[in-house]
């Protein structure tokens, strides 16, 4: 049988906010367990919330930027169950009124076409702390420094039909907050963790399968890897004659599989209901219409323009403007080189390969833009060539300077002279008399590769720096002679 | 819509009490006889009419987003019943 | 001294007749002798309450003379005090060592009031009698047999002792007003969001109000002054002007008019109880007020709607008591479970479980529109039945309660009947509009309470009324034989 798979994402952004959503407490990571948990984070009796104005902005910035509806009156709700890192026994969330409503982003697949996924909601809601399992005395131990830290949740539609668009959905969101500004978008540390619901149906079929949620991964890696486990596994439980049964999992990326969370399964009753110690968030038009005016150019915007503009293809456009930082370097190097063919070769080239070598990010870049665009500035004047420009990328790299001073320093300078080059280029023919010979005396189909050996035997001798097309030109007549 | 002494039991285990058997009968029937009362609102005609929430039908007002809170974990720590290593400490929680 | 007011207590202090600390070592001195039969103290604080007392003396000398400086009062048991135990009359909390200050206790405490203790109540304010204390019942003085009303049953207790001059109180659902009735006091609960809820813990959120129990009309002024207004870190907290309660007192009467709603004189109402109201509507006439008879149309549903909401919030505000952070844990939990179910079940009282239980169903799937819901849009229909009655009259006046104060222990067993005699002092709550109870008749020895309701904010027209009504009446000032 032929399967289709059905995929939703949901989405938990923390906010880059200074403070907690409902309290003054600082939100840093990596603080000492219990040190930024303050009376309302401890839910001490009589403490109450007060909701955060940065908070509201943020969701607000991603709502427009996804084209979203804001709702002019949003309501926190809170969702009752009982566990250890809850303090209050309820999480404040959004329930029927969130604050964004339905929503769209278009992204871009491997194959260079662009799909638009809608974007049913994005809500606020208190983060929990966390439980840390290390044995103290056989007890579990309990850190409240990140309850009450602000999360936007972004639920997508079911519109993701494989692993690889739910990746590039979901790596399209993460470009998105950043460009924002709302979220650090650092997934080790939990700032970015995804929840991805899965279900199977036969092709054809129009009402959807039974789905499970996969909670918490916490790399597009193990997104594309758990959803793909879960695809497979539902597929054989069905096709075994089984029954795929609406449950939680979770996926142990040692393992390299999803498991069902029991313990969580139990029948749960959230009791969803208007929380009495906060009143409607009202967002003013004239709010958003400011809030508007300060949207940075997304990524959707981006890629387009660098399509349009330089003529880049979908792909290279939507590698360039991943990142803010990146588009601003790319765009720093095309306006110094003014090529943004060099350009786009380079920073998708050799400096992003130095950057992954080093695990780098491209603000910690070695090679700065104006370094790179100075150099490129040299290949396309024919100072250096191709190949001296890897050399002089290296030096810059390991801190020697500027292109031009590691040009001069090492003497590096191209070659153009053409009486110097034919100098050359006859000691080179002197010097392989034989294989001169054996190449006049071949015919046409076999001189190709034997001409390469004497370029690389000039290339040598002038210690790459002659013209490379001088010398292709001039070695030509001369054995043509 | 009578409370039967099974809901009775689950409601006992959402909100986490952990009634007894003599707790449960004597709950059932204060239950059933509350939501005896409670029931005599489903007469009233609300058609139209929105819930009302809070009284003052007030907007939220925004926090600024500066930090105002301090550490204060010796303190706090001090009402706990189980503490260690500046942990709240609970039975072993099993995912 | 003991039989002074908050307003007399003030005088005396600023002409020196007795000092802050004299005052002091003679009330706590009365609450050692009489508060065993009475039992309104949970916690007395006779150290730090000297030693407010004599920081209050020596401001006093050096000039200051500010008019709650050095007047002492206690503390319904549920605002958090810094440094004293904080325990809602629960065992929960039995232990709670509150780690700051509500608002209300800060204000105060700021204004010069020195706190003598934490006074009894019902568990968690859930109770309309005292009994549901965790400490045991508080005894009504002026009959040891009967309830004082709740849940601050303490509160009105050692003011009509005359232990303390006044006290604080909170009011959800009448918890300020009917045990004011039933002890012969003067109790105001203000508009919702009036005074800060921060610090205060948490029944039922969206109608907790605090207030106050004294003598008279004039003394509520004093507190209410010292501590209505908005507080930020309390997001229900209302943003509107505070007004000059005491300067509103001294105002007549002429030309108010006073609505009389058919729904508080029903045949639920102990007839007697209706001719001490009678006797008042009488006496304000003379005073220059008018009356005029109004319906408020859905109030016959006030007590269900109540009971759901309240239930409700309740269920969920009182889900942090856990055995985690603080409060009551269970000997050796076996399990994360195991600590929550024996923790809880072990440290709430039987009404407390109860109204956790009615909340929880409330709120269910399958149930929430049933309940929760169609209790929201009862509550709005009751809101808007004031809102239109209030466009035609400035207050309301009715009984506070159907029946006068029952034996201790006759409706333990049927808590609905309870729940019932709430049926006048509820619909304020669920409104949220001011109410207050002024004592206005005694039957067979017990005091009898009439209240009256303004709309929003309109705190210093009951105030105003009470106090006019106290200059002419001296129901107010009467004591239970004995103290
Ligand atoms: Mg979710
Ligand atoms: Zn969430």
């Amino acid at each position: 049988m032929q399967w289709e798979t059905v995929i939703g994402l949901e989405i938990h952004a923390q906010l880059a906010t200074n403070t907690k959503i409902f309290s003054g407490s600082a939100t840093a990571f990596g603080a000492e367990p219990n040190t930024q948990a303050s009376l309302i984070d401890l839910a001490m009796p009589g403490t109450l919330p007060v909701l955060n104005a940065e908070a509201v902005r943020m969701a607000c910035m991603f709502g427009l930027a996804v084209d979203a509806h804001i709702a002019e009156h949003n309501i926190f709700a809170r969702k009752n169950y009982f566990y250890p890192d809850l303090p209050k026994g309820y999480q404040t969330s959004q329930m029927d009124d969130p604050i964004v409503g339905l929503g769209h982003l278009d992204i871009a697949l491997e194959d260079g076409s662009i799909k638009r996924v809608g974007i049913t909601r994005a809500h606020l809601e208190e983060d929990a702390g966390k439980s840390l399992h290390e044995d103290f005395s056989g007890m579990t131990g309990i850190d409240l420094n990140r309850a009450g830290t602000p999360l936007l949740e972004i639920v997508s539609e079911p519109e993701l039909s494989n692993a690889k668009e739910a990746v590039a959905y979901a790596k399209a969101i993460h470009t998105l907050v950043r460009y924002l500004n709302i979220c650090d978008g650092n997934m080790a540390e939990g700032s970015f963790r995804c929840d991805c619901n899965v279900s199977v149906r036969p092709k054809g079929q129009s009402e959807l399968g039974t789905r499970t949620e996969i909670k918490n991964v916490n790399s597009f890696r193990f997104i594309e890897r758990a959803i793909n486990h879960e695809i497979q596994r539902q597929i054989e439980l069905i096709e075994d004659g089984g029954k795929v049964i609406q449950e939680t999992r979770l996926y142990d990326p040692n393992k390299d599989e999803t498991r069902s969370m029991r313990s969580k399964e139990e029948a749960n009753d959230y009791r969803y209901f208007p929380c009495p110690d906060l009143l409607p968030v009202h967002i003013p038009k004239e709010m958003l219409a400011q809030l508007r005016t300060e949207l940075p150019e997304l990524p959707t915007q981006k890629r387009e323009r660098f399509e349009k503009d330089f003529g880049l293809s979908t792909y290279d456009a939507s590698v360039l403007s991943a990142s803010r930082e990146m588009a601003d370097y790319f765009e720093a190097v095309e306006k110094i080189c003014q090529d943004a063919k060099l350009a786009t070769n380079w920073v998708m080239g050799e400096l992003s390969s130095l950057l992954n070598k080093e695990n780098l990010d491209i603000t910690q870049s070695p090679v700065s833009a104006q370094q790179l665009g100075g150099m490129l500035m040299r290949i396309k004047d024919n100072t250096i060539s191709g190949k001296i420009a890897k050399m002089v990328f290296e030096a810059m790299a390991a801190g020697e300077g500027d292109a031009d001073q590691i040009i001069e320093q090492r003497g590096l300078k191209q070659v153009t002279d053409s009486g110097a080059i034919e100098a050359m280029l006859d000691e080179v023919l002197a010097a392989n008399a034989e294989q001169v010979e054996q190449y006049r005396a071949s015919d046409e189909n076999k001189r190709g590769k034997m001409f390469g050996f004497f370029v690389g035997q000039a290339m040598r001798a002038s210690k790459g720096k002659a013209n490379p097309q001088q010398v292709n030109e001039l070695l030509k007549q001369k054995l043509d002679q | 819509m009578a409370l039967e002494r099974c809901d009775v039991e689950k409601l006992a285990h959402l909100a986490r009490l952990g009634l007894d058997d003599a707790q449960i009968d004597s709950s059932t029937t204060s239950l059933n006889a509350a939501i005896n009362m409670i029931n005599a609102m489903q007469a009233v005609n609300t058609d139209g009419i929105a819930p009302l929430a809070n009284p003052l039908e007030a907007n939220q007002r925004l926090r600024p987003d500066t930090v105002t809170e301090s550490n204060h974990r010796d303190d706090y720590q001090a009402l706990a019943p189980a503490v260690e290593n500046g942990l709240y400490l609970v039975p072993k929680v099993i995912d | 001294m003991h039989q002074l007011t908050l307003a007399d207590i003030s005088k005396a202090l600023a002409s020196k007749q007795f000092s802050a600390r004299e005052l002091t070592t003679h009330l706590l001195a009365r609450i050692e002798q009489l508060d065993p039969q009475l039992n309104s103290f949970i916690t007395v604080s006779k150290e730090s309450a000297l030693q407010q007392a004599d920081a209050a003396d020596e401001q006093r000398s050096s000039g200051i003379n500010t008019p709650l400086l050095g007047l002492p009062i206690a503390h319904k048991d549920l605002f958090c005090t810094e440094g004293v135990r904080t325990s809602c009359a629960s065992k929960t909390l039995d232990n709670f060592i509150a780690p700051y200050s509500a608002t209300v206790v800060d204000k105060l405490s700021k204004a010069g009031c020195i706190s003598l203790g934490k006074l009894n109540m019902d568990e968690f304010a859930m109770g309309s009698s005292g009994e549901t204390s965790f400490y045991g019942a508080s005894k009504n003085p002026w009959d040891t047999q009967r309830i004082p009303g709740g849940s601050s049953s303490g509160s009105a207790v050692a003011v009509a002792a005359r232990l303390v001059p006044a006290s604080t109180g909170s009011d959800s659902g009448g918890s300020i007003r009917q045990p004011a009735a039933f002890t012969g006091l003067t109790g105001i609960k203000p508009t919702y969001g009036r005074i800060s809820r921060w610090g205060m813990t948490a029944y039922a959120s969206s109608f907790d109000q605090a207030g106050f129990l004294a003598h008279n009309a004039e003394d509520c002024a004093l507190l209410l002054q010292a501590t209505a207004g908005f507080d930020e870190r309390d997001s229900t907290s209302a943003q509107q002007p505070v007004d000059d309660y005491s300067a509103a007192l001294s105002l007549p009467l002429q030309g108010l008019r006073i609505g009389l709603p058919k729904e508080y004189f029903s045949s639920d109402l102990d007839s007697r109880i209706g001719d001490v109201v009678s006797q008042s509507i009488e006496q304000l006439k003379q005073l220059g007020a008018s009356f005029v008879d109004i319906s408020l149309p859905s109030l016959p549903h006030a007590v269900p709607a109540y009971y759901v909401i309240a239930s409700a919030e309740a269920s969920t505000n009182l889900a942090r008591f856990d055995g985690v952070r603080f409060g009551h844990r269970c000997e050796n939990p076996q399990s994360l479970e195991d600590l929550y179910l024996r923790s809880r079940d072990e440290a709430f009282g039987k009404e407390v479980k109860r109204r956790i239980m009615i909340g929880t169903y409330a709120l269910s799937t399958g149930y929430y529109d049933a309940y929760y819901l169609k209790a929201q849009k009862i509550r709005r229909l009751i809101k808007n039945d004031f809102v239109s009655a209030f466009k035609d009259v400035d207050l309301i006046l009715g009984p506070t309660t159907p029946n006068l104060p029952w034996l201790i222990g006759s409706k333990i067993d049927d808590p609905v009947a309870a729940y019932l005699e709430d049926i006048y002092t509820v619909p304020a709550n669920l409104a949220g509009i001011p109410g207050l109870s002024m004592p206005a008749g005694m039957i067979d020895g017990l005091p009898v309470g009439v209240q009256l309701l303004a709309p929003y904010f309109q705190e210093a027209r009951l105030l105003q009324v009470a106090h006019q009504f106290q200059q002419h009446t001296d129901w107010h000032a009467r004591t239970p034989a004995g103290f």
